[in-house]
């Protein structure tokens, strides 16, 4: 049986989004909005469809002219972190204690989705159930996905624009 | 940006396993003007301070002395309550004020870490403004 492979999941995720660019569509009917516009446009929906939350606004906030790419910088090393830990998880050794660590670091970055998936799928390891355990891996997975997918959108956009707005919420 | 001299500056001793957080309390903590020393587990932080079992005298062994310890609860190896009352029991350390971060608020952990010393104990996610209220004390 081929060993679960989550960078071949993870790029048939993203050739489904590039599909669906909701950015293409709008510029043909109207003049089409600055590269900052469109990054808030998209902060906001994210923020929104409760992707992210209040925490990331303090992420945010942590970038400057002294660390101009702060945020690209923890949501990367967030995404690699993230990604070793599925690929362990998948193996079903020590679940427990990386849905605990990963609960944390999502919780960290404002990955709201996220941090309730794994919430889950903790709660499913501390109550012992395979089946539980193997639907919550899933839905974590592809809550990540998603949250890696806007990201990955986002940061084809200029960078620059993901610090803080005085005006977001 | 022009660098101040090291005894100007608070210099807070940050320990968590996890990377992201790692991050996250070391910019915070930049932010709030304070110098930066981040360690992975505990016995990394014990090896920093001078503790560790094969090192002889605490004070040689780091540049500039360490104004606080900020360290998460939960880590493989020796935990947070560990390593504070490892810090807390050395008459070179004891007086270092410990603050304990946990994503978990058990009534329980606190009253443990608070009895054994700690300064404080904060949840996570860390935030700015927790940063602050820690670091406001230190600068002197």
């Amino acid at each position: 049986m081929p060993a679960f492979s989550l960078f071949h999941y993870i790029q048939f995720q993203l050739q489904q989004s590039y599909s669906v660019n909701l950015l293409s569509k709008r510029s043909v009917k109207m003049a089409f909005p600055s590269k900052e516009a469109q990054i808030k446009t998209f902060l906001k929906s994210m923020f929104d469809e409760g992707l992210l939350d209040c925490q990331f606004t303090q992420i945010q906030a942590l970038q400057d002219a002294n660390n101009p790419d702060f945020v690209n910088e923890v949501v990367t090393l967030f995404c690699t972190d993230t990604e070793r830990i599925i690929t362990e998880m998948n193996k079903f050794i020590k679940l427990n204690s990386y849905a605990v660590r990963l609960t944390g670091s999502s919780s960290s970055i404002g990955a709201a989705r996220m941090k309730a998936a794994c919430v889950d799928l903790r709660r499913a390891s501390d109550d012992e159930s395979k089946e539980r355990c193997l639907q919550a891996l899933d839905a974590m997975t592809r809550e990540y996905c998603l949250f890696r997918n806007k990201f990955h959108t986002l940061m084809q956009l200029d960078k620059g624009f993901i610090g803080m707005d005085a005006n977001q919420q | 940006m022009e660098v101040t001299s090291c005894s100007s500056k608070p210099h807070v001793l940050a320990v968590d396993d996890n990377l992201v957080d790692r991050k996250l309390v070391e910019m915070l903590l930049k932010k709030s003007s304070c110098k930066v020393t981040t360690a992975e587990n505990g016995l990394r932080a014990l090896e920093y301070l001078g503790l560790a079992d094969e090192q002889e005298n605490a004070l040689e062994s780091n540049e500039s002395k360490v104004s606080m310890v900020i360290t998460d609860y939960c880590m493989p190896g020796m935990s947070g309550y560990e390593l504070l009352k490892k810090i807390k029991e050395s008459s070179a350390t004891k007086e270092v004020p410990v603050v304990v971060v946990s994503s978990e608020n058990i009534p329980t952990r606190i009253n443990k870490c608070l009895e054994e010393g700690a300064q404080m104990f904060m949840l996570k996610p860390l935030k700015a403004s927790d940063v602050q209220k820690l670091t406001c004390h230190l600068v002197n």
